[in-house]
């Protein structure tokens, strides 16, 4: 039997977009840690300080990319390699930015 | 026997969520293989493909419930600024860490560590049942989509792990305790 196949557009944007998330968390994780005035600035609910702001910019990055992708590719067959070597590089590097000895490493600690 | 309204909700955080989220991989790993090696052209019974779709989605709510309880109720408790004059640190986990060069390092890199990692578990675990929801058995015509969906899976036990084991010495070190006791039973 004969099984049409769905475009790999709406996969591809959901998988990429986890990795912008994933790259957004790292990033801001890195800068709040790295300089006071940023992480003052993420402090968005002074109960859990500025990780309240480093958790949601990441989600609405990861959402808002993961919108705007997805309305891109909503119908298009796109490359999954090159959205896997991109998500799991972002992925590499939220998890190494989010490791304190790295993060220690980068700001000569 | 006794607890406190910050241990309990510290074990539903530890243990309801993230414990049970933790236990729940190994399945994850056999649905999405199972429906991909089943492939299209045999689809799964509906009952097995909705059974699918429920547990993914499944795991991804504790990963929610895990994540936001744990940023949003546990770890302002956690990170409670002590009045002046406080000498008794037990109430103020952070605080009482941080108060002893042998302790210090559990709260500068264990929670360092626990508090940004476990995000990216609901970020991945959304991802994968959206993909799985949406695909479905048409994973086995995707390889590198379902090596995707598997590799953040992998990463998302890794996080879990990571906030799982953290969280657990933490909690040895210096416990989130407080507010009302409660009293389960009590010796005759």
């Amino acid at each position: 039997m004969a099984v049409q196949s769905l475009p790999t557009g709406p996969g591809a944007a959901a998988i990429l977009a986890a990795g912008i998330g994933s790259l957004v968390l790292g990033l801001c994780a890195f800068a709040a840690d790295a300089e006071p005035a940023v992480g003052h600035a993420f402090v968005f609910w002074a109960p859990t300080g500025a990780l309240s702001g480093v958790t949601t910019t990441a989600i609405i990055a990861w959402l808002a990319s993961w919108f705007g992708l997805s309305r891109r590719w909503r119908a298009r067959d796109v490359s999954l390699v090159r959205v896997n070597v991109a998500a799991f590089a972002m992925l590499l590097v939220a998890l190494l930015l989010t490791f304190p000895p790295f993060m220690d490493l980068l700001q000569g600690k | 026997m006794e607890i406190s309204f910050r241990d309990m909700i510290t074990v539903l955080h530890g243990m309801g969520f993230g414990a049970l989220f933790m236990l729940a991989f190994s399945g994850a790993i056999g649905v999405i293989y199972a429906t991909a090696v089943a492939g299209p052209a045999r689809p799964l019974s509906r009952l097995t493909t909705m059974m699918f779709r429920f547990y993914l989605i499944s795991m991804a709510t504790l990963a929610w419930l895990a994540t936001l309880s744990g940023a949003y109720v546990i770890y302002p408790w956690y990170r409670a600024a002590a009045p002046a004059g406080t000498t008794d640190l037990s109430l103020y986990p952070r605080l009482l860490l941080l108060s002893s060069p042998l302790t210090a390092g559990w709260h500068d890199y264990g929670m360092e560590w626990k508090e940004h990692v476990a995000w990216l578990t609901p970020i991945a675990m959304t991802m994968v049942a959206y993909v799985f929801i949406k695909y479905g058995p048409q994973l086995a015509l995707h390889r590198h989509m379902r090596n995707a969906v598997l590799g953040f899976t992998a990463v998302a036990f890794f996080a879990t792990a990571v906030a799982g084991v953290f969280g657990a010495f933490l909690n040895k070190y210096a416990p989130v305790r407080g507010g009302h006791e409660y009293i389960l039973f009590e010796d005759k």
